[in-house]
């Protein structure tokens, strides 16, 4: 295709995708080194009947103005970055020259919003992902091996989970698991303890937490592995059959190696999705406990107290900078693949 | 030999028989739990006293005089006017799918057909800015947004979905062109028809299947979105999530959860159709990027 002709019909995707994808990118950068503008204050002479004083008022008119010229706010270079709320560089030396040993330093740490927010992502990312491989596997191999009459029903409700919308199937297993719920009942009998919560404990709601998200995401691992055991050569299982080879040992030396390449694209998708974990948590109402770092700009934007554009920024920014620790791993495989392919 | 391998013991056909049924009961059972006890008041689909209450209805029984009530969906449709947000998401999630699979469509094909090197690296770029989480970008939109008096319009919500969704309708639609025949386009452009000639009358009439498998997708993406619909959108035009959303946040009056339980089964509804008709679609769709990769 010529040059000229590709650039004319890529050109409305690709202005999409720049005004609204890489321009907000260099955006956030530019919003986080600046903060919200102080109030101005003005002194006034207030007179009253026992004679006049000075007093420090809010200057309401020139505040808005302030804001009306630099809307940005003032300049703050890196400063939101190592603020507590952030990387809370001062908060991390003083824990560090404060805690006798490694636990109360990660106690401490962990106190601070980013690195609790951070903690939680991570743990979420790197615990759902494998489990929705294992899952998803065991569920197509179980499918798979089902009279045919009944793959079709059966992948129909195996595709509900994921195909509802985050924020309603959270929602749907947060009122099962209420204390007053069916599950969350339930609970409480087998475990035999009448104020057993699943909301009150911070450990519990984690569980929780990664339980829907195995739940959520299972389906999809399920499909596309289902979809790739039916490209299964035959032959081969046939040939592993009679040189001896037990059902454990096909599974394990001819379908698994088949499966890498899938293995390699759900756990892309995953740590990409799992990355920015937001929606359970205001379904689970879970923020008490587990927050993520999607969450946290969140809260900066929309959570009620004001909009912090600053600190959402800071926050963005450094939420892209795991991403891109994230698929560097991904990009290079994908670069070298291609280049292999090109000589 | 195929029997051969069919062959298994009865205790092993067992385990994964009892392994699908406790899937399945994981998957569906709780949809229809929430969609029975929809029907249901509130003391009975949150018991204090039994959870049997909310399959017999025994409280719904008390204080409506029969076992089914619909006073969750009154509420929520007409006294918290939820179809005003059915509507908006209806107004949304049709914009965004037909704006999307337009420029979808064409980058998709010119990045097929281009075999040259920079289309790879645009593909590269696209799975890089499908990684980027919605809440980022949207942190990067709404001061410019405020100043700009967008805020809080339905076209701004749909143009910035349309985006946010297109490197994902890119790669899909990149490699369903990919399965067209080069020469078909090709040979049309030998009898003298222009590239876009050749686009409009050769393989806009094949490219329906893979199209409608991307613009359910699209259609997914939009209708589930909670981000941006929550942070772009104001109260009076709220879409359907974000207005769920809003009512978990007077929870504290009796009655009211069950507003949320209704609009939460309303909204799902359409999901369930939608699989119901297109399950074939859905499932090529998920595996179409994965199996040839």
């Amino acid at each position: 295709m010529k040059n000229r002709t590709f650039f004319w019909f890529i050109l409305p995707s690709l202005v999409a995708m720049v005004l609204f994808i890489a321009l907000p990118i260099g955006s956030v950068f530019i919003q986080s080194l600046y903060i919200e503008h102080g109030a101005v204050l003005k002194e006034v002479k207030s007179c009253g009947p026992f004679g006049c004083k000075d007093e420090v008022q809010i200057d309401v008119a020139a505040t808005s103005q302030l804001k009306e010229e630099k809307p940005l706010g003032k300049f703050n270079g890196f400063g939101t970055y190592t603020n507590r709320n952030h990387l809370a560089v001062t908060e991390l030396k003083s824990a560090w020259n404060d805690s006798a040993n490694w636990s109360i330093y990660f106690s401490k740490v962990y106190n601070l919003p980013f690195y609790r927010a951070l903690a939680f992502t991570l743990t979420y990312t790197f615990i759902v992902t494998p489990l929705v491989l294992l899952l998803g596997f065991f569920i197509a191999l179980g499918v798979n091996s089902l009279p045919k009459k009944l793959k079709g029903p059966t992948i129909f409700v195996s595709l509900l989970p994921m195909i509802v919308t985050p924020l309603i199937g959270s929602l749907i297993l947060f009122w099962m698991i209420d204390s007053k719920g069916i599950l969350g009942a339930s609970l409480q009998w087998l475990l035999d303890d009448p104020n057993l919560s699943l909301k009150a404990s911070p450990a519990l709601t984690w569980i929780m937490l990664i339980i829907y998200g195995v739940w959520h995401s299972a389906p999809f691992a399920f499909i596309v592995f289902y979809a790739g055991l039916q490209t299964v050569p035959s032959e081969t299982i046939e040939a592993a059959m009679i040189d001896g080879a037990s059902r454990w040992e096909r599974t394990r030396y001819v379908v698994l190696p088949h499966l890498v390449p899938l293995i390699v694209f759900i756990s892309l998708i995953q740590l990409m999705d799992n990355f920015r974990v937001f929606e359970p948590i205001v379904g689970f109402s879970a923020q008490a406990s587990a927050t993520s770092l999607s969450w946290i700009i969140y809260n900066d934007l929309a959570g009620g107290e004001g909009t912090f554009f600053g600190s959402a920024g800071a926050t963005s920014v450094l939420t892209i900078l795991g991403v891109a620790v994230l698929l560097i791993p991904v990009l290079i495989r994908t670069w070298n693949d291609f280049n292999r392919k090109a000589v | 030999m195929s029997e051969l391998i069919h062959r298994r013991s009865k205790s092993f056909t067992a385990l994964i028989w009892v392994f699908v049924l406790f899937w399945i009961i994981l998957a569906g059972f709780p949809f229809l739990w929430t969609m029975w006890g929809s029907f249901k008041v509130q003391g009975d689909f949150f018991s204090k006293a039994d959870w049997a209450y909310a399959i017999s209805g025994l409280r719904t029984q008390i204080e409506t005089g029969s076992s089914f009530t619909g006073d969750g969906y009154h509420g929520a449709w007409i006294t918290k006017s939820f179809w005003q947000a059915a509507l908006n998401t209806m107004i949304v999630v049709v914009s965004v799918v037909i704006i999307s699979l337009t420029l979808g469509t064409l980058g998709g094909y010119a990045l097929a057909r281009s075999g040259k090197k920079y289309a790879f690296y645009l593909l590269m770029l696209a799975l890089v800015f499908r990684a980027m989480p919605h809440i980022t970008l949207v942190s990067g939109y709404l001061l410019p947004f405020f100043e700009w008096n967008l805020w809080g319009h339905l076209p701004t919500a749909i143009i910035v979905m349309v985006a946010i969704n297109q490197p994902f309708t890119l790669w899909m639609l990149h490699s369903f062109f990919l399965n067209i025949p080069k020469d078909l386009d090709e040979s049309a452009m030998v009898d003298g028809c222009t590239r876009f000639q050749a686009f409009r009358r050769v393989i806009v009439p094949v490219m329906w299947p893979g199209v409608i498998t991307t613009g359910l997708f699209s259609f997914l993406l939009a209708y589930n979105d909670f981000t941006v619909t929550a942070t772009l959108l104001n109260n009076s035009n709220q879409t359907m999530v974000p207005k769920i959303a809003s009512f978990l946040g007077t929870t504290q009056v009796e009655g009211n959860v069950m507003f949320a339980v209704a609009a939460v089964v309303s909204a799902t509804a359409p999901l369930f159709i939608l699989v119901m008709f297109f399950q074939r679609q859905i499932v090529s769709g998920l595996t179409a990027g994965a199996v040839k990769g």
